[in-house]
């Protein structure tokens, strides 16, 4: 956001040419559709995953047992390097198997 | 710019409640209304992002947006009205054309940057109409479900591709010998080092051969939208969208066949002839995606619509396939016992939508299922049961369409 916010700013100050040669939008915040269901360990989970992605990539997925969910975190961390300690995605697994559980 | 984002994000598909509406109603019904039925996408809201009209969200961030079907029912895909797909974010919403350059790096004797006006004016102008589909597309109806990107149908659009050949730009850098492949990248750069850029790799070979690969900087006679990869994007007509990049930043010739991330171990399917496996089992090896296999879809009358009885209907959808051209399409009203001829629309090329159209008239009162498949021309078709791999790729199943006559 930070960087559209500067690049926002710098098409508004280039002279009327230049900025005709450029193009720059500004992207929507979040979306509520994507809220994450209460319960325990909901606030953990809403901090890891947001820190790279909206969470309807979360509520949209199939309903699994914490065997699938514990797949998808590891993938997170393994593949898509997410900064997220034992204890955390433990908290997480256990979070989306009861909230997105079968 | 003027209008506000957050506005936009107030209509929504599940919440409008169910409407007492005569057949003639239906057909002019708000968009939403279809969606409601489809249970993968029930509850998401329609989306107006920058350039965009309103389509159907999945996700924010990276923004991944769906075109409404109601858009099939013609062969070009509007540009507001394409669909959008991202993998990591950011993404990126901003180019100064003076800066912006395409490089032609790696393996070549003169490596090249090039400017916006350079591709259109040392090149040869090339176009080409061609579908680009989501190798996800409808991977919501996968049964077992399976993860990802749980779309629809919609994460598929058509349009008139003008650029610049591939195989121009590379023969102008001078591929040196033993090139294998050019990889592909954009101005999509994820946050986090971490996290494997979006880069996608084809044969050289593949490349040099196929006179319809572009660079393209036009769609649908306009400047790309930016979230469809202002200013250029890759066109590889017949295969899936995954290597179509957008926003296109470099082109590197390598000495080897690419394998980071987003060509292994994503974007794979099982190594046999109906790239499928026993639902719910693992593939013993797998290749890359490539190309796209025969679809065609029913999108007027739309699925759960009342007709008329007696009363003649035209039916309308589209078809398309990996870039062999649609042959023929057929449609049945007696849940595929029984098939006629459809009526094919203008030839735009091998690579493009074909419009079809046919006019049917329920013989009494009832419930239909009505259906519809292509044939192309090397003879390929869809079936009647779907195929299943585990990353829910190229589906391809006869699709369905129930509709009450009363």
């Amino acid at each position: 956001m930070r960087r559209t916010l500067v690049l926002a700013a710098l098409v508004t100050a280039l002279p009327l040419t230049a900025a005709a040669q450029t193009k720059a939008i500004t992207l929507p915040p979040d979306h509520a559709y994507g809220d994450l269901t209460p319960g325990p360990g909901v606030e953990v989970a809403q901090r890891a995953c947001r820190s790279c992605h909206s969470t309807d990539y979360i509520v949209m997925q199939p309903r699994g047992d914490a065997k699938q969910w514990e797949a998808v975190v590891t993938k997170m961390i393994k593949v898509f390097g997410a900064s997220i300690s034992d204890e955390d995605a433990k908290a997480i697994v256990r979070y989306l198997s009861t909230a997105y559980g079968k | 710019m003027a209008r506000s984002p957050r506005r936009d994000f107030l209509r929504t598909v599940g919440g409008l409640g169910a409407f007492a509406v005569s057949a003639e109603m239906l057909w002019r019904a708000p968009r939403a209304f279809s969606q409601q039925a489809d249970p993968i996408l029930a509850g998401r809201p329609l989306v107006r992002y920058p350039e965009k009209t309103d389509l159907i969200l999945m996700t924010s961030r990276p923004p991944q947006l769906e075109t409404p079907m109601t858009y099939f029912d013609r062969a070009i895909t509007p540009n507001e009205a394409f669909f959008v797909r991202y993998h990591t974010f950011p993404v990126p919403t901003g180019v100064d054309l003076g800066t912006w350059r395409l490089r032609v790096t790696g393996l070549v004797e003169r490596p090249l940057e090039l400017s916006l006006e350079d591709l259109k004016t040392r090149f040869p102008k090339a176009a080409v109409t061609a579908v680009t589909q989501c190798a996800g597309n409808s991977r919501g109806r996968f049964s077992p479900r399976v993860l990802g990107g749980e779309w629809g149908d919609g994460a598929m659009g058509n349009a008139e591709w003008v650029g610049a050949r591939l195989r121009d730009l590379l023969a102008a850098a001078g591929v040196r010998q033993g090139a294998v492949q050019a990889t592909f990248e954009g101005l999509d750069k994820p946050a986090f080092p971490s996290v494997p850029q979006f880069v996608k790799s084809l044969d050289v070979r593949r490349v040099m051969e196929d006179p319809d690969v572009i660079v393209a900087y036009q769609m649908n006679g306009r400047e790309l939208p930016m979230l469809n990869g202002f200013p250029a994007r890759l066109v590889v007509p017949g295969w899936y969208a995954t290597y179509w990049v957008k926003n296109l930043s470099e082109i590197a010739v390598v000495d080897h066949v690419f394998e980071k991330f987003w060509m292994k171990p994503a974007y794979r399917i099982p190594d046999t002839p109906c790239g499928c496996v026993e639902p719910g089992t693992a593939p013993k090896s797998t290749v890359p995606i490539h190309r796209m296999t025969v679809r065609s879809f029913i999108v007027a009358p739309p699925s759960g619509a009342r007709v008329a009885a007696g009363r003649p209907v035209t039916l309308k959808g589209i078809a398309f396939d990996g870039g062999y051209g649609v042959r023929e399409v057929q449609v049945s009203d007696d849940a595929g016992a029984t098939w006629r001829r459809a009526q094919l629309g203008p030839d735009l090329g091998r690579y493009s939508f074909r419009e079809w159209s046919a006019v049917w008239t329920p013989p009494g009162a009832g419930d239909y299922t009505l259906m519809v498949r292509a044939l192309n021309a090397i003879g390929e078709s869809q079936g009647s049961e779907p195929l299943w791999n585990p990353a829910g790729y190229l589906r391809n199943v006869v699709e369905h369409c129930g509709v009450h006559a009363g």
